[in-house]
């Protein structure tokens, strides 16, 4: 997390587009880091990959469509609850994993065909994060 | 000063007399539109296609179920918070509200009207309410297996003799309670009746149970007449040779899907409606549609069956032609069709579309459209004649 805060601050500073460039491959290069890293015990920059209007359509998703077996409120129906609480067991990793691929023999479709793995890596971070509202 | 005010008083309360007898009026064709983001509902007349009142206050109502008493007065709104809303339609307010659950799917209302049941998912089972106060009866957990878990309870149904059914969808077991003594009921269960029964209906004439599968490709029917014959399984194996296709939303099933002797019914994983011969029990042919059904249900006189799909085709609907068992007419609505409701008669249809905040009323003989009513987030729609229908 450290590593964004740095990161954050001469991205508004105004410059040239070559030193523009390098930053920004300094910071893909620095993110690449950062996934492997979260991908043992690190978590994920919320909503870094995602544009804001595809955070909204992937909030209704959850809140709508996994709503169907998980209740809007997210806190369970005929799936279990999907809150911060009753999340805890599950690592991160394996979330996003059976939001992309599901779970055939409990009844949970895999998602993979309707977005990327950022976007359900996002949907898992904020999942445990406490997942957003609809406006 | 005083006798200013009595004055005022009196005049107030003509005017409101007036007022009472000016709106007079029967229940026959109202109706409750459930706002499934706002927590409200809308009153609506199917006679003068319009929305006469709305009525907030409700709880959580993302998944919600409406069942009616049988004077058609009150509907009794079964949130998915565990709240049940007594509301008089008549008055638009809401007369009696209970907690009695942590997470609750649904209700359904005795024969005799005195008692109403709520299916609950946590803790899992089964409460029974008298009408008149909402006050408890009688309280059935879903307990199995050795270790005493609870079941989420799916597909509860009023059945005759003052009976509700239900089943239990994580002990794969169907439940028939006999409310002729509402505060000891008895209970006989039938277990082993297939993998997770996801819902369940009661057909029309209030004699067969069906529970649908998820688990495996087939249904449990249970006949309520002759009980000791036990849980036999129909429409087995149906989906055989085909690859299973991901379920993005459960199918919902009633004594709707009943048209003649035929009942039509949604394949899981697939993109088709089975229909079953209620004579034979077995199943009489199946019909391509445009997604993965989750209501399918039947006009009225039996002549055309209407159908909607889950994500990610959930802005469809398509009209089968009974006769010729084919698709007549696909639909588009609006976008995440959640709900169809045919008035008493099946002149025409409502139709939720929940992403564009609107119903869609369908004139079912030309199959245009009728009307379009403003609605939030607009799901399940509940008319009154519901009140008269064993199994609603």
């Amino acid at each position: 997390m450290v590593m964004y805060k740095i990161l954050s601050k001469p991205q508004r500073v105004s410059l040239g587009s070559k030193r523009r460039a390098i930053l920004w491959m300094i910071v893909i290069f620095i993110d690449g880091i950062s996934r492997v890293a979260y991908a043992t015990d690190l978590e994920p920059p919320s909503g870094r990959f995602i544009a804001a209007s595809r955070q909204t359509e992937l909030i209704k998703i959850v809140r709508q469509d996994c709503g169907s077996c998980h209740g809007m409120t997210l806190k369970g129906g005929l799936g279990p609850a999907l809150l911060p609480n009753s999340l805890g067991a599950i690592s991160f990793e394996s979330l996003k994993a059976v939001i992309l691929f599901g779970r055939p023999e409990l009844a949970m479709p895999p998602w993979q065909q309707f977005m990327t793995e950022d976007e359900a890596a996002w949907i898992a971070l904020n999942l445990k994060n406490g997942f957003p509202n609809e406006n | 000063m005083k006798t200013k005010a009595f004055f005022i008083f009196l005049m107030s309360a003509f005017l409101l007399q007036g007022c009472a007898q000016s709106n007079l009026r029967g229940t026959g064709d109202l109706g409750v539109v459930i706002e499934r983001a706002s927590g409200s509902i809308q009153i609506i007349d199917t006679s003068a296609l319009s929305t006469i009142a709305n009525v907030n206050g409700l709880g959580d109502l993302s998944h919600a179920s409406v069942v009616y008493s049988r004077d058609a007065r009150y509907a009794y709104i079964f949130g998915r918070d565990g709240g049940i809303s007594k509301v008089d339609l008549l008055s638009a307010s809401v007369v009696k509200r209970v907690m009695q659950a942590g997470n609750s799917i649904g209700g359904a209302i005795s024969q005799n009207g005195k008692l109403i049941a709520a299916q609950n998912y946590s803790p899992g089972g089964v409460k029974v309410f008298s009408t008149e106060s909402l006050e408890l009866v009688s309280d059935i957990p879903a307990t199995y297996g050795l270790d005493g878990s609870r079941s989420k309870v799916v597909g509860l149904v009023d059945a005759p003799g003052n009976h509700f059914v239900w089943s239990l969808f994580d002990a794969n077991e169907i439940w028939v309670g006999n409310f002729t003594d509402p505060k000891s009921p008895t209970i006989e269960k039938f277990l082993n009746i297939g993998k997770k029964p996801y819902d369940g209906f009661i057909t029309p004439n209030g004699r067969y149970y069906l529970a649908g599968l998820f688990g495996e490709d087939g249904m449990a029917l249970l006949d309520l007449w002759h009980p000791k014959n036990g849980v036999h399984r129909v429409l087995d194996g149906y989906g055989q040779g085909q690859e299973k296709l991901p379920v993005y939303k459960m199918p919902h099933l009633r004594g709707w899907a009943v048209a003649g002797r035929y009942a039509y019914i949604p394949s899981i994983g697939h993109h088709e409606v089975l229909i079953l011969d209620m004579d034979t029990w077995k199943e009489a042919g199946r019909i391509s549609v445009s997604g993965q059904p989750v209501f399918v249900i039947a006009r009225p006189d039996g002549r055309q069956v209407w159908v909607n799909f889950a994500f990610p085709n959930n802005n469809k609907i398509d009209v089968i032609d009974v006769q010729s068992r084919k698709v007549m007419k696909q639909l588009e609505p609006g976008k995440a069709v959640l709900h169809m409701e045919f008035t008493p008669r099946g002149e025409a249809v409502w139709v939720s579309a929940r992403d564009d905040n609107r119903i869609v009323i369908y004139d079912t003989n030309t199959l245009k459209e009728q009307k379009v009513l403003p609605a939030q987030s607009p799901s399940g729609i509940f008319f009154t004649n519901r009140a008269a229908r064993i199994g609603f």
